[in-house]
C-alpha cells in the first residue's frame, strides 16, 4: 500500500495547445478512497491514465509511495486496473478465474491459492470458489472481477468509471460493495466519475476537476458546505445549488424584493472590477417558505412542482425588482426550491421564501472565487 | 400496460427492428428469431437474429456506453479498420410490467467469421492457434496505427474470417476504446500486455474445457502474440539504415512488409548529409492509393498491387538518385525515361507481347529482388532485365493467346509451353 502524489503533472495532447491536465498537484493518503469528478473533459479520465502510465506526463511528476513512476511502464507500477476485464471464463472455477493472471506470473500454486481464498472471504465468495461462474448472480460475478484484481496485491486499484455500463440496479449495488470493500481492503483508491452523487456517497475525498484545472480537494462535507468557487457550487449537490449574480446596496445584496444581509468581511473583499455585484449562492434546501411580504424574503412564480414522495422541489421564477438576473441552478435557469412534500402550492402560485441565516455562499462577480 | 416509447438512432433506420421484441429482455427471446450462430464469451447478453435476410448481433448493454460504441464503431468502419459494422442504437424498451428494459447495440453480423471458440473446437489444425495470433496481432496494430486504444484486447472481443492461407481478425468490441490523435508507448504495451494475460486466460478456460489439445502451451502463445505485435510494430514504424548500394535490403523489407499484409507504397526515405545511408520510414495507406498516385505521377494506368511495386521502386530510385527534395512528379518523368521504359525496351519486340508492360516491370523487378538475395548484391536493372528475358520470358506461354482460347485448351497451352 502506498500514497499517490500528482506534483504539478501536466498532460498536454499533440496539436493542441491547452493542456488537459494542468500542473495537478494532489496528495493521496495510504488507504484512502479519493474521487476524482467533474464534467466530460475536465481532466479527470486523463489524470487516472497518467498515474496509470497510459497517458505521457509532459510536465511534473508522478510518484507511487517514494518511487516516481513518471516514466514507467503500466505493467511495472505494481497498480490494477480494476473491473478493466470482467468476462468469467466459463469452464474455470470461480477459484481459478480469480487467480489465473497469479498463475500465468509463474506465482506458486499454494500461495495462489491462499491469496484466492483471503480475496473470497472478503468477498463472500468462499462457498462459490470451486464452482462455475455459471451458478453466479450478477453481483457475485462482479465480486469475482474485484477478486482478480485484490489477488495480485496492487498497491494501487485504480477505477475508471466501473459502474457505467451496468444498469441501474446493479450499479447502485456495486457502488455500496466498492466502497465498503475498499475500507475493508485499506488498499489506496483512485476513482473516477462524471457522477458527483457517486463521488458524494464513495469518496474519502474528493477532487473536482475542470478544464483541466484541479478546482477544489476535499471531503464530501466540506465540498458541500463550502466550495470554494462558483464552479464546484454549481457542480456539488443534487438538485444544484441557485447561483445568481446581484447588486450589493448599502451592505445587502437585492434578491428579487429582498435585500440580504452581506457580511462585512465579505464586503470588503470586494473590488472595484467586481462593478457592485457579488454572485450569489443558496441551495434548494437553504431556503424556508415564509408568508409573503415577510422581511428578507422574495417571491417566486410557481412553474413547476417535482414531488419526489420524501422531497419535492418547486422550479420557479424569481419576482421583485432586482429580479432580472442570470440565475441558474445546474442545467435549469429556474430557482429551485425544497419545500415539504405535504404542502405543495400549485403552478402559477407565488410564494415568499427566504435563505436561511449562514446558508448563502458569497462569490466575486468578477473572478468566481468565494468571499469570506 | 405502460406503452414502449422505442427509439432508434442509426444511420438508415430500418422500420422492420421495430417488429422484434424489444418489450421481453434479450436472454428470454424466443428460438424462432434466433439465429443459431456460435457465440464468443461477453460479459453482456448476445443474440444473434435473422432479420430480413441477413444476420444481425444484439447486445443488452448501459444506454450512454451503446451511444459511445456505437459512435466509435462508426468512426473505425469510416477509417477502415477491420471491425464490426453498426447498426444502431435502440433505448426506450420496456417489458409489459413496465420495467425498463437495457438499451440494445445493434450490429451487422460479419459474415463467415467465428469467434475462436469455434475454431478450436472444430477441425483444430496445429497452427491454428499461431494463425490466430498473427491476425490478432496484425489488427492490433493496425489499430494502434490509427490511434484506437482498445483497453480490452481478447480473442473474444474478435472475430475471425478465413482469409485464403490466414486468418483475418475483426474488431467486435469497443466498449472500452477510445481513439486518440497518437497512442503513447505506455497505451499501446498496456493493450499489448492485457491482450497476453487475457488470450492466456481464454486459452486455459478452453484447456479447462477439455476443448484444447493438451500439449498446446497456453502462456507461449501469449507470448507469441507480444513478440509477433513488437515485430509488425518496428517493421512498421521503425528506421532502419542502409548503404546505398544496398537497394536490395530496402526492397527485402518492403517485400517483408508486404508479406505481413501491410501496404507500404508510400516510403519516407531521407537521405544522410554524405549522402550514403537510406533511411526508410513505411507508412500504411489506403485502399486503391497506389494505383491513384501512380496514373497522376506518371499517367501509367495500372492495377493496384503493379502499381505498388512501380511506386516502391519509384521511392527507391528517389533515394538513390539522391532527389528527395526535387518535385515528385519531375522525378517521377525520369524515373520513366531513365528505368521504366529502357527495362521494357529491353525486351526483344517478339516477347513484349506476352504480357502488358506494367505486368512485365512488375516481373522484373520481382526477378531482380530475387536475384539479388541469391547474389548478397545490389543487381542492376539492365542485368535484371537480360537474366529475366533469358530464364523466365522466353519459357512463358504468350498470355495474350493464351487469353483468346477456350478455358480447357488454354490449360493444354499452358501444359505445352
Amino acid at each position: 500500500m502506498a500514497t499517490v502524489t500528482f506534483d504539478h503533472a501536466t498532460r498536454v495532447y499533440p496539436g493542441t495547445e491547452r493542456p488537459a491536465v494542468d500542473q495537478l498537484n494532489l496528495e493521496i493518503e495510504d488507504g484512502e478512497f479519493l474521487v476524482l469528478v467533474g464534467p466530460s473533459g475536465c481532466g479527470k479520465s486523463t489524470s487516472l491514465r497518467m498515474l496509470a502510465g497510459l497517458e505521457d506526463v509532459n510536465g511534473g511528476h508522478i510518484f507511487i509511495g517514494d518511487r516516481d513512476v513518471t516514466d514507467v511502464q503500466p505493467k511495472d507500477r505494481d497498480i490494477a486496473m480494476v473491473f478493466q476485464n470482467y468476462a468469467l471464463y466459463p469452464h474455470m472455477s470461480v477459484a481459478d478465474n480469480m487467480g489465473f493472471a497469479l498463475k500465468i506470473a509463474g506465482t506458486p500454486k499454494a500461495e495462489i491459492r491462499q491469496r484466492v481464498e483471503e480475496a473470497a472471504k472478503i468477498l463472500d465468495l468462499t462457498e462459490y470458489l470451486d464452482r462455475k461462474p455459471k451458478a453466479l448472480s450478477g453481483g457475485q460475478r462482479q465480486r469475482v472481477a474485484m477478486g482478480r484484481a485484490i489477488v495480485r496485491q496492487p498497491q494501487v486499484f485504480l477505477m475508471d468509471e466501473p459502474l457505467s455500463n451496468l444498469d441501474a440496479k446493479l450499479r447502485v449495488q456495486t457502488r455500496t460493495q466498492i466502497a465498503s470493500l475498499q475500507r475493508r481492503l485499506g488498499v489506496t483508491t483512485v476513482y473516477v466519475t462524471h457522477d458527483q452523487t457517486e463521488a458524494l456517497t464513495m469518496g474519502d475525498r474528493i477532487a473536482v476537476l475542470n478544464a483541466g484545472i484541479l478546482q477544489q480537494v476535499g471531503t464530501p462535507r466540506e465540498m458541500y458546505d463550502r466550495p470554494n468557487n462558483v464552479f464546484v457550487a454549481g457542480f456539488i449537490g443534487s438538485p444544484a445549488m441557485n447561483i445568481g449574480t446581484f447588486d450589493v446596496k448599502d451592505g445587502h445584496v437585492k434578491v428579487g424584493s429582498a435585500d440580504v444581509p452581506l457580511d462585512r468581511s465579505i464586503a470588503s473583499e470586494m473590488t472595484d472590477a467586481d462593478g457592485g455585484k457579488v454572485t450569489l449562492g443558496f441551495r434548494p434546501e437553504a431556503l424556508d417558505p415564509v408568508p409573503v411580504g415577510t422581511p428578507g424574503s422574495f417571491d417566486v412564480e410557481v412553474n413547476l412542482v417535482e414531488e419526489l414522495g420524501s422531497d419535492a422541489f418547486v422550479y420557479g421564477t424569481l419576482k421583485g425588482d432586482a429580479a432580472d438576473v442570470n440565475l441558474t441552478a445546474g442545467e435549469t435557469n429556474q430557482l429551485i426550491v425544497r419545500i415539504d412534500p405535504r404542502t405543495v402550492p400549485d403552478k402559477g402560485d407565488v410564494i415568499a421564501v427566504s435563505i436561511q441565516a449562514g446558508h448563502s455562499h458569497v462569490f466575486s462577480a468578477t473572478s468566481g472565487e468565494r468571499l469570506g | 400496460m405502460p406503452q414502449q416509447n422505442l427509439q432508434i438512432t442509426a444511420v438508415a433506420p430500418d422500420p422492420a427492428l421495430l417488429d422484434l421484441p424489444w418489450d421481453v429482455p434479450l436472454v428470454d427471446w424466443p428460438e424462432d428469431v434466433l439465429a443459431a450462430l456460435p457465440q464468443g464469451i461477453s460479459r453482456h447478453v448476445v443474440r444473434f437474429v435473422n432479420h430480413g435476410g441477413r444476420v444481425i448481433a444484439i447486445k443488452e448493454i448501459g444506454e450512454t456506453v451503446a451511444y459511445r460504441e456505437y459512435e466509435l464503431l462508426r468512426q473505425l468502419h469510416r477509417i477502415e479498420v477491420p471491425s464490426v459494422v453498426p447498426v444502431g442504437v435502440i433505448t426506450g424498451r420496456r417489458a409489459p410490467d413496465g420495467e425498463r428494459l437495457e438499451a440494445v447495440l445493434i450490429t451487422e453480423h460479419l459474415q463467415f467469421s467465428l469467434p475462436y471458440r469455434a475454431l478450436f473446437s472444430q477441425d483444430l489444425r496445429p497452427d491454428t492457434a499461431t494463425r490466430l495470433i498473427d491476425a490478432l496481432a496484425v489488427l492490433l496494430v493496425r489499430l494502434h496505427l490509427v490511434g484506437f486504444y482498445w483497453g480490452d484486447v481478447s480473442l473474444s472481443n474478435t472475430l475471425f474470417r478465413r482469409d485464403a492461407e490466414t486468418f483475418a481478425a475483426y474488431l467486435v468490441d469497443a466498449e472500452t476504446g477510445d481513439l486518440h490523435r497518437t497512442l503513447t508507448n505506455g497505451q499501446r504495451n498496456y493493450d499489448v500486455d492485457l491482450a497476453r494475460t487475457n488470450i492466456i486466460g481464454e486459452l486455459m478456460d478452453l484447456a479447462a474445457g477439455e476443448l484444447l489439445d493438451e500439449d498446446v502451451d497456453e502462456v507461449a502463445i501469449g507470448d507469441a502474440l507480444v513478440e509477433r505485435y513488437q515485430e509488425l510494430w518496428n517493421a512498421l514504424t521503425g528506421s532502419e539504415a542502409f548503404a546505398s548500394d544496398d537497394r536490395w535490403r530496402v526492397a527485402a523489407r518492403i517485400e517483408r512488409l508486404n508479406d505481413l499484409g501491410f501496404d507500404v507504397g508510400e516510403l519516407e526515405i531521407t537521405t544522410d548529409i554524405d549522402g550514403t545511408k537510406v533511411r526508410i520510414q513505411p507508412k500504411v495507406v489506403d485502399a486503391g492509393h497506389h494505383s491513384r498516385r501512380l496514373l497522376r505521377l506518371t499517367g501509367l494506368d495500372v492495377q493496384e498491387n503493379q502499381a505498388r511495386r512501380m511506386l516502391n521502386d519509384l521511392d527507391s530510385y528517389r533515394a538513390a538518385t539522391d532527389r528527395q527534395n526535387d518535385q515528385e512528379q519531375i522525378v517521377a518523368h525520369a524515373w520513366v525515361r531513365q528505368v521504366f521504359r529502357p527495362t521494357i525496351d529491353a525486351v526483344p519486340r517478339e516477347l513484349r507481347r506476352k504480357l502488358e508492360p506494367a505486368q512485365l516491370f512488375h516481373e522484373i523487378l520481382d526477378h531482380r529482388w530475387f536475384i539479388s538475395q541469391q547474389a548478397q548484391r545490389d543487381i542492376p536493372m539492365p542485368e535484371a532485365a537480360e537474366s529475366y528475358v533469358e530464364n523466365v520470358l522466353r519459357h512463358r506461354p504468350d498470355e495474350d493467346a493464351v487469353l483468346g482460347l477456350p478455358p480447357g485448351e488454354a490449360e493444354e497451352a499452358e501444359l505445352e509451353a
